[in-house]
């Protein structure tokens, strides 16, 4: 599960390397068992549900989590979806990480109820320490063994924080000061408060951390290289897998010439 | 980086030798008359400053993406202008909207801190927290709570921080905002509501930062959508819109709020909705467009002048719905030739339902079919944009075509 540095930077800017052939972008990346970010926020909460239902109808013991943030628990999509795994003991982990701020706004101003581990009314919450790494990993496997237990679903609020801004046309500090920030890194980075914890409890050494930080810069800027020398996909792709069947011809657009063949590419990963 | 790409069509164009000779002997190429917003006459009378700086106005272009921005001139009977673009002058339609209006309030995700354009910059400093506020990220509610206050008498300017996200807000704009009045046999409205979004490509949007959905909503009686070519159309069409008593979507080309730099008055002036504006008259071929696109069909027609010897007379539609059929009919009975484009996809988009229109009620004038250059039959694609646009090669393709039927 999951995608290598090369898929991800890759899709990134665009390139054929990436795990959606650079056809998503960055809100875009999908591999096998991962269903995508969604530019739409709010809209992967129902679609969890429903994949929820996928598992326990089948019977593979396998559970749903899906992810959203402070901002999309408002919208109304996510109550739909509640309800409806509720309703149907759906094995569903539903995780709100709440960094504090839906892009510009802050949860106070955004939500009457700022306790989102609350807001699935009859959903069971659990409130973790979203910048403890161990509590996070500790949290995921009760809630993991409760859906498997047929007790799902669960919500889950992460209490994390976002340190720059929600995106390009965002600087970060119109809506709240530098100081919170900092003082935010200083006190409660998940990293550096991990690496404390460890190196405290004897389990490991800096010089150790230090030699695995610098193995994995040098992975990574391959992969920033690879990605950066990795070719777009051809223009054929541009009318690529929009239908499964294609009953409509070659796709228009253009007055002439530039009409494309519809063309199916690769094997899907959910296909029966 | 597309280099070694080349449609056709750009092949075609580029290398004239290939261009057939015109079969059709009537043809003169005529010279074009340009004409300025609302067909008001140039000022050549003033002060030597003035004269300088109109010139300076007509010469100083922005380039930016497909097209190169061509900035709209006002005469000085319109008073004090001030340098403005599109997103300072869409800020200042408001707040002259809110200075005037006791009742008018503007909500939307982060406006409070300006909005993700900073279109809201400063009004809730100035108008106060009960008036310019942040709603949470729910757009069926914004759109719902929107027409409530609506009907409620307030006047409401809505925003949609991208068209890309309107579809929440679908049915309550589609099936409570557009329908309200017709239900109830006109014993109430919504009429003072208008949804502000920005639409449209911008180079790197991908799926769900470029999308132009105008002709979602123009399928839609009840509702009024306009969209502005620059800075100062966007003030006197947003005002126009808050002020009007059906409620409005304003798309704002996104590309255009920092690149549609112009001087637009300082005073409160409103701009009709429903009327087309001719930006360019010409004898052969009729080039229509709206926001963007309007600034790639200017060159279109000045490269179909140099290359094909033909005028084009470029309108910019301005309102989508209701689109104003007289000046659209008018020309294409001068010209005989229509090409419409648009950035939306090319099935059911509004060229569509301008084309079968115009068929209708002109067709022993047409000369040749109407052509529209549009966005392909696929979502709005990610690195394939430069190949998704209409640009200014695939209209004058388009515009080859119909001159040469």
């Amino acid at each position: 599960m999951g995608v290598p540095v090369f898929g991800v930077l890759a899709e990134l800017l665009g390139r054929k390397g990436g795990c959606a052939r650079g056809k998503g972008g960055s809100m875009h990346m999908y591999a096998p068992n991962f269903y995508g970010g969604n530019g739409i926020v709010g809209a992967q909460v129902p679609l969890g549900a429903g994949l929820g239902f996928a598992h326990k109808y089948k019977g593979d013991g396998g559970v749903n989590i899906s992810l959203y943030g402070d901002g999309a628990a408002n919208q109304g999509q996510l109550f739909e979806a509640y309800n409806m795994a509720k309703l149907w003991n759906l094995p569903c982990i539903f995780v709100c990480e709440n960094n504090g701020y839906g892009m510009g706004t802050s949860a106070e101003r955004a939500s009457a109820n700022v306790n989102y581990y609350t807001r699935g009314d009859y959903v069971p919450g659990i409130w973790v320490d979203g910048m403890d790494v161990l509590a996070v990993r500790e949290a995921t496997r009760f809630a993991k063994q409760l859906c498997v237990d047929g007790q799902g679903p669960v919500l889950m609020e992460t209490a994390t924080y976002r340190y720059s801004g929600h995106s390009m046309s965002d600087p970060g500090t119109s809506y709240r000061t530098r100081e919170e920030i900092q003082e935010v890194r200083q006190s409660r980075d998940p990293i550096t408060s991990f690496k404390d914890k460890i190196i405290n409890a004897g389990l490991t050494t800096a010089e150790e951390l230090k030699n695995i930080d610098n193995e994995i810069r040098v992975e990574v800027d391959k992969a920033t290289k690879d990605a950066k020398a990795d070719g777009e996909i051809s223009l054929e792709e541009l009318a690529a897998d929009i239908y499964a069947t294609n009953l409509d011809g070659p796709v228009r657009g253009l007055v002439s010439g530039d009409t494309f063949k519809h063309i199916n590419i690769g094997a899907q990963v959910n296909a029966k | 980086m597309w280099s070694h790409v080349t449609p056709r069509c750009v092949q075609c164009i580029k290398n004239k030798s290939f261009v057939r000779p015109f079969h059709k002997p009537s043809f003169q190429g005529k010279s074009s008359t340009a004409s300025q917003v609302s067909n008001r006459k140039q000022i050549t009378v003033g002060p030597l400053q003035n004269r300088i700086s109109n010139v300076l106005q007509q010469w100083t272009r922005s380039y930016s993406a497909h097209f190169t921005y061509v900035p709209d001139t006002v005469p000085s009977s319109e008073g004090e202008t001030v340098r403005m673009n599109l997103f300072q002058a869409v800020n200042n339609a408001m707040d002259i909207a809110l200075a005037s209006d006791p009742t008018a309030i503007i909500f939307g995700e982060d406006v409070a801190f300006g909005g993700v354009f900073r279109c809201t910059l400063n009004l809730q400093e100035k108008h106060g927290k009960d008036r310019v506020f942040n709603t949470p990220l729910c757009e069926q509610g914004i759109a719902g709570f929107g027409i409530g206050a609506a009907v409620a008498g307030a006047t409401v300017i809505a925003e949609m921080q991208f068209a890309d996200y309107i579809f929440p807000a679908f049915d309550q704009i589609v099936n409570e905002a557009a329908k309200f009045r017709y239900r109830c046999g006109n014993e109430f409205d919504c009429g003072r509501l208008t949804f502000r979004a920005p639409c449209g490509a911008v180079g790197h949007g991908a799926l769900y930062h470029s999308q132009s959905p105008e002709a979602y909503f123009a399928h839609t009686p009840g509702l009024k959508i306009v969209m502005p070519r620059g800075a100062v159309k966007a003030k006197g069409l947003l005002l126009s819109c808050i002020r009007s008593n059906d409620p409005c979507i304003f798309f704002e080309p996104k590309i255009l709020y920092r690149s549609a730099v112009e001087q637009v008055p300082t005073r409160d002036y409103e701009l009709p909705i429903g009327k087309a504006d001719i930006l360019l008259e010409g004898e052969n071929v009729t080039l229509l467009g709206w926001g963007t696109q309007v600034h790639v069909l200017r060159e279109v027609a000045q490269l179909a002048q140099d290359r094909l010897n033909v005028t084009c007379e470029v309108i910019d539609l301005v309102t989508i719905q209701p689109w104003d059929r007289e000046t659209i009919y008018n020309s294409v009975v001068k010209t005989g030739r229509l090409v419409i484009a648009h950035e939306a996809p090319l099935n059911c988009g509004l060229g569509a339902e301008i084309a079968a229109s115009v068929q209708k009620e002109c067709f022993l004038n047409l000369e040749a079919p109407i052509q529209r250059v549009t966005g392909h039959d696929t979502p709005f694609p990610h690195v394939f944009e430069p190949f998704y646009i209409p640009d200014k090669w695939r209209c004058l393709e388009a515009v080859r075509a119909a001159v040469e039927f």
